[in-house]
């Protein structure tokens, strides 16, 4: 069995000697390159553009602007298409939009032989605006009165409302002796900042084709997108996906492959490179939705919830992008992680002029974690409850069962994980010796939860497909449609496939690169679904070419089908265990017979109908320098149960990553956008404070291995979840320490002298 | 500057002498990738912040998105190519790398092993905090550190102590 061994990744040689090929080491030294004009106002229309000057200088190819652009407003989510129009993603951007609905909105682009004719004809371009009035806050932008956005779309800039009812809240409040417990949460706008930015180039090809070779984890998807984005038809556009620098949801987007292809378009079918620049990736590219959330619960003196209400608005910025669906999987969360049986929910996906907000690791998991979290450790600190008994008390019971998603919860995830997490911090000891702190440096502990749905299905289609093709030694090629950006699904296939047909995994050679023209479909990295879906389509496609090998080994043995196997490699019967052939003489011998030759392949589509839940916790331990304003993150855990893990190291790997994102979310991370202008103030990674070797300790992790019984590999969502509980947890072991709860992230000196001085904390000193 | 001028230097690059016409106002990671085709200089914020460009120079970490190629002139340039040897073997950093699972999405990884080589080459013994800060001009978004952090330990704990320095 290669599933649960601890390979090394498959790719890791060629990562670690630089032959590992990204989209920019790809691309022919001939390409034109290109830079774009960025709006200098938040809102407004772009009267005139003067290109005179800048068509002048040496080196410009072509200056294109936003009155030359195809009259197709296009979508850019990456989300399966769907036939049924009202749930097919918004339409609302040209390819250089007229009307500018954020600061550094595109508005012309610039094609050139090298970067510096480019920036001088950028800087050489005379641009003409009317503005108008703009807005930067959701609720605001959400309220009657406030500059349209979008006029064309009659929706006063509420792209989407999202409602959930369960039982009657109203009635539910009268009940007697209900303590209220109500407070407002927020979550900042921040951005994934892969190493990579976002890079393509386009060039046409066979008759005119277009192929775009991109950083993207959506191959299949962005083909689409570039079809619908040029007016053409769909196999016309050939999608090559390189080795990818990281995404996190960010490359879940077309973001500029579509004015790529454009813009090869316009100089002859020529390649042209669009290598985004890092002060792009943030202002360009996609963000997280920042979301304010107001909950109300009514909470019963012995701790159960009676009622519940919320109210979220999700920051959606300039363009629709992946819209509500983020909001609505947010507020999904909410009355499915401590269920109540009277909820009244609502979340209003609301357009700003902003950056665009899209698709980020977790997909609105970690807002609703952080607004979730903060506010059950506000019942417990009301009520005087112990914040993990009412967590063990409160949360999805064994047996949940939803209707809609048709998951049900099949083990005890959330006591198994506390358990474990409880113990690798040694939790309940400085749980103790914590309280009552007197003095300026004071140390705290705090706990959160998260929930976490594998997948998409059924709210989009959950397809995905395989091909393996055997060699003359009998190793296989593996093709999928799901994209390795750096998760470690090259290998974890590699395993899968290895076991379903009875190979060594060395002998499993994974085809990274997709290319559309012959890679199967598959959606690609999101919803932490690749392990999880992609692990049906590989069973079912080995067991098909375990089925036609043996049916040659028997033409070949003699022996009947049903006592034959097929283990590492070779054809053995089970009968005795005797090695009859290897996979090499037996595939050699098929290709090559006058009457049997066969090229050995299978090739299947699995449509998955079923999801599952992934849980787990954080538990963190902090050191608060009240004077300062100062916290030091002491130690932090988590631990998932995310199924039976495919690699264990690799697994873990995963959870490093996103705690150290979490705790970014938590401590450091805020795009900052100006409110006299509307420009991003901190477009940079010195200004924007990503998490170095220096911004938290050691991390610890664990696992629950309950094995998830609708997969054929027990296994489940890791790849996003660990982002989701390290914010709650930091911010609720700062109120330990404190007694002060800080409910807005990022928890910086600046917020925390401002709550420690409302709390009059300092004269306690 | 409107004109394009250009010069001709002399360096060692991983170890063989070499000679280019470069542009005066290319960058040092520009040249290494478009003139020499090497690929594990990455480029990913291109005014010296992450650290994903990282090479040395003399023996000194650069980052090469904000280094002037005509600066190597006369002088020894390392990259992560120059540490695999003549038969493709790969450095001990290279091997602690895949052994740790310090690789995920691998862009930051080439410029990380040369922040960690230069240390390696000290010949020091660093405690983890002192690891961490040393590193600390590296970023990656994808392992955490926490990986990274153990395989330059493991690597720097081998070196010593094959050095003696037990």
């Amino acid at each position: 069995m290669e599933v649960g061994k601890c390979l090394k990744r498959v790719d890791a040689f060629d990562k670690v000697t630089g032959r590992a090929k990204y989209t920019d080491d790809m691309c022919p030294k001939h390409a034109y390159v290109t830079r774009i004009l960025h709006s200098t106002i938040a809102h407004g229309r772009v009267l005139s553009i003067d290109t005179s000057e800048a068509e002048k200088i040496e080196g410009v190819v072509k200056v294109l602007t936003c009155f030359d652009v195809p009259d197709i407003p296009f979508p850019t989510a990456g989300h399966p298409w769907t036939t049924v129009p009202a749930h097919q993603d918004v339409a609302d951007r040209k390819l250089l939009n007229e009307h500018v609905r954020h600061y550094g909105d595109e508005v012309a682009a610039v094609v050139a032989e090298d970067y510096v004719a480019a920036d001088r004809a950028i800087r050489a371009l005379k641009v003409e605006y009317e503005e108008y009035p703009f807005v930067i806050d959701p609720i605001e932008a959400a309220k009657e009165g406030a500059p349209v956005i979008h006029p064309e779309r009659q929706d006063n800039n509420i792209l989407a409302h999202s409602d959930i009812r369960i039982g009657n809240y109203q009635e539910a409040i009268k009940e007697p002796g209900l303590i209220k417990v109500e407070g407002w949460y927020y979550t900042p706008t921040v951005q994934h900042a892969h190493i990579e930015n976002h890079i393509c180039y386009a060039y046409q090809e066979q008759g005119g084709r277009m192929t775009v070779v991109t950083s993207t984890q959506i191959p299949h998807i962005v083909r689409r997108v570039v079809a619908q984005a040029l007016g053409w038809s769909w196999g016309k556009v050939r999608i090559i996906k390189p080795y990818v620098g990281g995404g996190f949801g960010n490359k879940q987007d077309a973001l500029y492959e579509p004015l790529c292809a454009w813009l090869s378009l316009q100089v002859g079918g020529h390649p042209v490179k669009l290598d985004v620049s890092r002060e792009e990736t943030f202002v360009n590219n996609r963000v997280r939705h920042a979301m304010p959330c107001h909950i109300i619960s009514w909470v019963r003196p012995d701790g159960t919830f009676a009622a519940r209400k919320f109210e979220l608005w999700s920051d959606q910025g300039a363009y629709a992008s992946h819209g509500h669906s983020v909001a609505g999987k947010a507020l999904g969360s909410y009355p499915q992680i401590y269920p109540c049986d009277n909820i009244e929910a609502d979340a209003w996906t609301v357009y700003t002029n902003k950056p665009t907000a899209g698709a980020m690791r977790a997909y609105g998991m970690p807002q609703a974690t952080f607004h979730n979290e903060c506010h059950v450790e506000e019942i417990v600190t009301k009520l005087n409850l112990d914040p993990v008994e009412f967590r063990r008390k409160n949360s999805m019971p064994v047996g949940y069962y939803d209707d809609f998603s048709k998951n049900e919860l099949y083990h005890d995830s959330f006591n198994d994980c506390l358990d474990k997490a409880i113990e690798l911090i040694d939790y309940d000891r400085k749980f103790e010796l914590y309280k009552n702190q007197t003095g300026p440096v004071r140390r705290g502990i705090g706990t959160s939860l998260f929930w976490y749905n594998t997948a998409v299905w059924p709210i989009s289609i959950e397809t995905s497909s395989c091909r393996m093709i055997m060699n003359q030694d009998g190793s296989i090629q593996l093709m999928t449609g799901e994209t390795e950006i750096g998760q470690g699904c090259d290998t974890v296939f590699a395993q899968m496939a290895a076991d379903t047909v009875g190979l060594k995994v060395e002998d499993v050679h994974v085809v990274t690169n997709q290319d559309t023209d012959v890679t199967p479909y598959g959606a690609g990295a999101y919803a932490s679904r690749q392990t999880y879906v992609g692990g049906f389509a590989i069973k079912q496609t080995g067991e098909l070419l375990k089925e036609k090998i043996l049916g040659h080994a028997h033409t070949l043995t003699r022996m009947p089908v049903d006592i034959l196997d097929i283990v590492e490699g070779n054809i053995v019967r089970k009968t005795d265990n005797r090695v009859l052939m290897s996979l090499g003489e037996l595939a050699t011998k098929i290709l090559y017979d006058f009457e049997l030759s066969e090229h050995m392949a299978a090739e299947s589509t699995y449509s998955v109908k079923s999801n599952a839940y992934s849980f787990g916790v954080s538990i963190a331990e902090v050191e608060v320098d009240i004077p300062l304003c100062k916290v030091e993150l002491l130690n932090i855990v988590n631990v998932h149960d995310c199924g039976i893990l495919i690699n264990p190291p690799l697994a873990e790997a995963q959870v490093h990553g996103g705690m150290s994102m979490g705790i970014g979310f938590g401590l450091y991370e805020e795009l900052l956008v100006d409110k006299k202008t509307g420009r991003v103030l901190n477009d940079n990674l010195l200004d924007y404070k990503l998490c170095t070797t220096m911004d938290h300790p050691d991390l610890m992790v664990d696992f629950a291995e309950n094995p998830e019984p609708t997969s054929p590999f027990g296994t489940k969502a890791l790849g996003e979840p660990p982002a989701c509980s390290p914010a709650p947890a930091i911010r609720n072991a700062i109120l330990h320490a404190t007694g002060v709860a800080i409910n807005s992230l990022p928890i910086n000196p600046h917020k925390l002298f401002a709550a420690f001085t409302e709390a009059g904390l300092f004269e306690t000193l | 500057m409107s004109e394009k001028q250009f010069k001709t230097i002399n360096f060692t690059l991983n170890g063989k002498r070499v000679s280019t016409s470069v542009d005066v106002r290319e960058s040092l990671s520009d040249m290494l990738r478009d003139d020499f085709g090497l690929t594990s200089v990455k480029k990913g914020c291109e005014v010296g912040e992450c650290g994903a460009c990282t090479v040395l120079v003399n023996g000194e970490v650069f980052a090469s998105c904000i280094f002037l190629a005509i600066w190597v002139d006369g002088k020894d340039v390392l990259t992560v190519e120059g540490l695999v040897d003549v038969d493709g073997n790969i450095s001990d950093i290279q091997q602690a790398f895949i052994d740790e699972t310090a690789v995920q999405c691998g862009f930051c990884t080439p410029g990380f092993i040369m922040s960690a080589e230069h240390l390696l080459r000290t010949g020091k013994r660093y405690t983890r905090d002192e690891l961490r800060k040393e590193l600390s001009g590296n970023m990656c978004r994808c392992t955490g550190y926490q990986n990274i952090i153990n395989a330059v330990e493991k690597a720097m704990n081998a070196r010593l102590a094959k050095a003696g320095k037990e």
